[in-house]
């Protein structure tokens, strides 16, 4: 560390170079180059299993990466023993010392670091998170959500460059879940720190992060803004994984500057913008939201802006509150899922109905691979593999 | 502002009281008249032995119930050197035996943790020596060792460490076993070195082992009298306190001062144990 015994003045950037990591028998993060610009906040998403717990403890320390540097605010902190990084981790099992006080606890890194005053520098982080009530109990008179609220406390004293979240939310349930993430996010933007927080929840990651990765068997499948990620997915992966998509395997019939049109096996015309398509020949699948999709009980007029399937009939009726969802059943697209929003009193369409579904062409996304190569059955099969010879590679240590 | 959504699970949950009833008793009695039969009972019958004076006229062995508490008295004047010895002894033996079976129930609990079978192989090689009377086992090392050694406090020392090691060690193991080595990276993640991290967290949360493991063999070192004596490790100048009231009980037949030592021997164990554990803060073993 540069200087150990003072705090870090602002959020460091975070930047991974050509990180591999192997342990016996699998191949946990294949190829990463990343890099998270400093005071922002950075969700690593996937499935367990894809590696994402794995980046985290290589940036902690916690293992060496076998080929790849780790730069820390420009500064190569590959080499550097755990201690020695300015970065500080909020466990996904918090890890408190069960044998010392609250207080203590939170104390633990400003002592070791020799700051001065760590006793009031601890109670702050304490009143910081609603806790200095509790600063004299030992960690197992504590309820699951206070427990997380001192171990954040814990690595938050200690101001570091970076901030490191293993799941930290998972043992909450779904209310204190949110009301914890808006917390994270007020004390991210406070102390303008680097957050990189690693969770297999997609809501989570896309209301709190700023940029989303989206990792799936040990690489990053895609990056950005999470409503970029969301409206225009590159993989089928990412498509499926965030949210939810109606994907269509379709031959492009012919390319403009503006667009690419395809159409589907039974000759219907499916018409992706040249901009949100990474493909423009052969055989590709495009997708589309569910919630983009409208219901129609007539045929609708022909228009280049607007792509139309069916007729289908409607196989699946559910009523959510905010929104119905429909499963229709259209030949030669399959199973299509619709949300309609419940604008209108009672159902617009019942089950059995033949219906038409319409959605704007500047909505539908061409992907980069297509649904058989790494659809959500091989993603499960492949996390579920990786999940084995971890257990079984346990010595990797 | 923050986190006002958790003030309400601030509580703490409190224990059930204790119930008590006929029920409870019932489940005591066999404990309850197990101790009164082999231990209550044994200690009166020893501590009325303690106090009996020589019968009038009587030959050796003969004693009358009395009160003499000089017994006590006479005992201290002349066996307190056997009585410091076997404390120092049993210290040493203590020290050395935990030099030698903290690292290796470290070895065994925590580095060879991720692979169960030579863990398994590890702490049969630490109970092996149990198939063995302890008795051929000492008997052997007489054998092994060399005979200038043979009968020094090096000796004794040496065969007090080798016999109690086993009590040690699976303390220890159980404690270190234990230690939740997300606890280790947690430490280290907040700045501390190996050292510290060893220092603040490891041995804290091993210390209920390590006081087990401790007393479990200071205890037995103190009132031992097979290694001190001289058909094994022992010689003239080793005698512990085992070993004297041994041969009061069974050679001079002096019941009284027998039993006296080993009250004696009793009260000073409890008093050492009292203040070791209160010292060292984990008065929850008791």
């Amino acid at each position: 560390m540069v200087d150990m015994s003072s705090f870090a003045e602002a959020g460091a950037d975070l930047e991974l170079v050509g990180i591999q990591k192997r342990f016996p028998g699998f191949t946990a993060i294949e190829h990463l180059d990343l890099k998270i610009p400093a005071g922002s906040f950075f969700a690593l998403l996937g499935p367990s299993g894809c590696g994402k717990t794995t980046t985290l403890r290589l940036v902690a320390g916690l293992e060496d990466p076998s080929t790849g540097k780790i730069l820390i605010g420009g500064r190569d902190v590959t080499a550097l023993k755990p201690h020695k990084r300015p970065v500080n981790t909020v466990f996904q099992s918090y890890a408190l010392f069960p044998h010392m006080s609250v207080l203590e606890n939170v104390a633990f890194g400003l002592r070791r670091r020799r700051i001065g005053d760590p006793v009031a520098k601890a109670h702050e982080a304490l009143r910081l998170v609603e806790l200095d009530h509790v600063a004299d109990r030992k960690p197992a008179q504590l309820s699951g959500g206070q427990q997380q609220r001192v171990a954040l406390a814990r690595a938050v004293v200690n101001r570091p460059a970076l901030l490191l979240l293993d799941e930290p939310l998972g043992a909450l349930d779904l209310k204190l879940r949110r009301q914890m993430q808006q917390e994270l996010k007020q004390i991210q933007q406070e102390v303008g720190l680097t957050f990189l927080h690693v969770t297999h929840d997609q809501e989570e990651a896309m209301t709190m992060a700023d940029t989303v990765a989206v990792m799936n068997k040990g690489r990053i499948e895609q990056m950005g803004a999470p409503e970029e990620l969301y409206e225009l997915p590159r993989t089928v992966f990412v498509a499926n994984f965030l949210g939810q998509s109606n994907l269509f395997e379709v031959e492009v019939a012919g390319t403009t500057d503006q667009a690419v049109q395809t159409a589907l096996a039974n000759g219907a015309r499916i018409t992706v913008p040249r901009s949100r398509s990474e493909r423009d020949s052969g055989q590709i699948t495009v997708g589309v939201r569910p919630e983009k999709l409208r219901l129609h009980v007539q045929e609708p007029t022909a228009d280049a802006s607007i792509n139309v399937i069916g007729p289908g009939r409607i196989t699946d009726v559910s009523f959510i509150g905010v929104s119905t969802q429909y499963t229709v059943e259209v030949p030669g697209a399959g199973a299509v899922q619709v949300f309609a929003q419940n604008v209108e009193a009672g159902p617009a369409a019942h089950l059995g109905d033949q219906v038409w579904l319409s959605w704007l062409a500047e909505h539908t996304f061409g992907l980069a691979d297509d649904r058989l190569e790494t659809g959500a059955l091989t993603a499960d099969f492949s996390t579920q593999a990786i999940a084995a010879q971890a257990a079984f590679a346990g010595d990797g240590e | 502002m923050a986190f006002t959504a958790f003030s309400a699970n601030a509580k703490v949950v409190e224990q059930a009281p204790k119930k008590r009833g006929w029920i409870a008793l019932l489940l005591l009695a066999p404990g309850i008249a197990y101790m009164l039969l082999f231990f209550v009972a044994p200690f009166i019958q020893l501590a009325i032995t303690s106090l009996q004076a020589p019968a009038e006229g009587g030959g050796i062995g003969q004693y009358v119930a009395a009160l003499q508490f000089q017994n006590y008295w006479v005992a201290l004047q002349e066996y307190w050197p056997h009585l410091v010895r076997s404390f120092v002894y049993a210290i040493i033996g203590t020290i050395v035996g935990l030099l030698i079976s903290y690292p290796l129930a470290y070895l065994i609990g925590v580095r060879v943790r991720h692979r169960p079978m030579l863990q398994g192989i590890l702490l049969i090689l630490v109970i092996a020596p149990f198939f063995i009377s302890f008795l051929l086992r000492t008997l052997a090392w007489k054998s092994i060792l060399p005979d200038s050694f043979i009968g020094t406090d090096g000796s004794v020392i040496f065969g007090l460490v080798y016999n109690f090691i086993p009590f040690m060690v699976l303390p220890m193991f159980a404690s270190l076993q234990a230690l939740d080595l997300r606890l280790v990276e947690a430490g280290t993640d907040l700045y501390a070195s190996p050292i510290t991290v060893f220092r603040k967290v490891t041995l804290p949360l091993s210390m209920p082992g390590i006081v087990s493991g401790t007393l479990l063999s200071f205890i037995p070192m103190s009132g031992d009298y097979v290694n001190a004596s001289r058909e094994f490790l022992g010689g003239t100048g080793t005698a512990m306190i085992g070993n004297v009231i041994e041969s009061n009980f069974l050679q001079t037949q002096n019941y009284p001062m027998a039993a006296a030592l080993s009250i004696l021997l009793m009260a000073i164990i409890l008093i050492v144990v009292a203040t070791y554990v209160r010292r060292s803060g984990a008065e929850d073993l008791l």
